[in-house]
């Protein structure tokens, strides 16, 4: 069986793809993907820390009402972000982040 | 869990990730996305992590897939990309993950010198002891009839085949526990919608043109 360790070292390998894609790509959608990637290794961790720490013969479940609350949020994230993408392209007819560059001043 | 079952499902969610990163259509970004998210599940569900398993399909694959591809088509993003990427920033890209993922091996390494976590079995044994702390007493403090026990304790103690109900000590620990924070989930929810409605309704205004 896999150790936790083992556990630890993937949810690191998809956090660092997720950082890769962050700063590697222009296009803003699949930035935000890469973002829900890193939330998600994130809560591989929790919930590998939740099984191998028993309490009484049961998993920790205050890891996974954790893991819980950060899905609602990402959920709640993803559709504000995707709306302000929209209208974001109303605005500027790019999603492209190299040609978003009005906050630079 | 099988260790060939981690073995692939571990690869299954590194593999979509790099397929997210290195795609260049958007469209089959959000599927390898999809593919990493099914991989990190079967994880979920290799560690005794039924419910936020499923959850994570359902959501992810079913709700927020679909919301990324719906946007993705709405906003008709099919010319691929075609800029170069920039050196410095191929280079940063490369170097500041590796740097990262070194330091959290770092921190692996350190962490548990000497003694390694074990993965302990949950066993029918062991749920018949864990069964106690969820025993329902009467005023006495005899322990009540099994027909009238919680299903956590009917669950974990049955005869034939004891599961770990996994779904009702989820929702267990979050009204015990986490009511709190649970009802400010529903507030940034309801939130949320709003302020999606609010920004995706078109005015009619005539929008500055230095935006």
């Amino acid at each position: 069986m896999a150790s936790l360790n083992e556990f630890l070292f993937v949810s690191g390998l998809l956090f660092a793809i997720g950082l890769a894609g962050v700063i590697l790509r222009r296009n803003i959608i699949v930035i935000f993907m890469c973002l829900e990637l890193m939330l998600a290794a994130a809560s591989l961790t929790l919930v590998a820390f939740s099984r191998f720490h028993l309490k009484d013969g049961l998993p920790d479940y205050n890891g996974q009402v954790f893991v819980f609350f950060i899905i609602t949020v990402a959920a709640a994230e993803v559709a504000v972000g995707l709306a302000i993408i929209v209208a974001l392209y109303r605005a500027r007819q790019t999603i492209n982040v190299e040609d978003l560059t009005s906050m630079r001043g | 869990m099988d260790t060939l079952a981690f073995y692939l499902f571990a690869f299954l969610s590194v593999a979509g990730g790099v397929l997210l990163v290195a795609l260049r259509n958007p469209v089959s970004s959000a599927l390898a996305m999809v593919l990493s998210f099914v991989g990190l599940a079967g994880l979920f569900i290799g560690l005794n992590a039924y419910f936020v398993g499923i959850v994570q399909i359902l959501v992810y694959a079913g709700a927020i897939m679909v919301l990324f591809i719906f946007i993705i088509m709405l906003l008709d993003l099919n010319d691929e990309e075609t800029v170069k990427f920039r050196s410095s920033s191929v280079l940063a890209g490369i170097i500041i993950p590796l740097l990262l993922l070194a330091q959290i091996l770092g921190v692996i390494q350190a962490g548990h010198q000497g003694e390694e976590a074990e993965f302990e079995e949950i066993d029918v044994a062991s749920m018949k002891v864990s069964a106690e702390k969820f025993v329902r007493n009467d005023d006495d403090g005899k322990a009540l009839p099994r027909s009238e026990q919680s299903a956590i304790y009917k669950s974990l103690t049955h005869e034939k085949s004891p599961k770990l109900p996994d779904t009702n000590l989820i929702g267990h620990t979050i009204f015990k526990s986490y009511n709190f924070p649970l009802q400010v989930m529903g507030a940034l929810l309801l939130v949320a919608t709003i302020g999606v409605v609010v920004l995706s309704k078109r005015t009619h205004k005539q929008a500055p043109s230095e935006s």
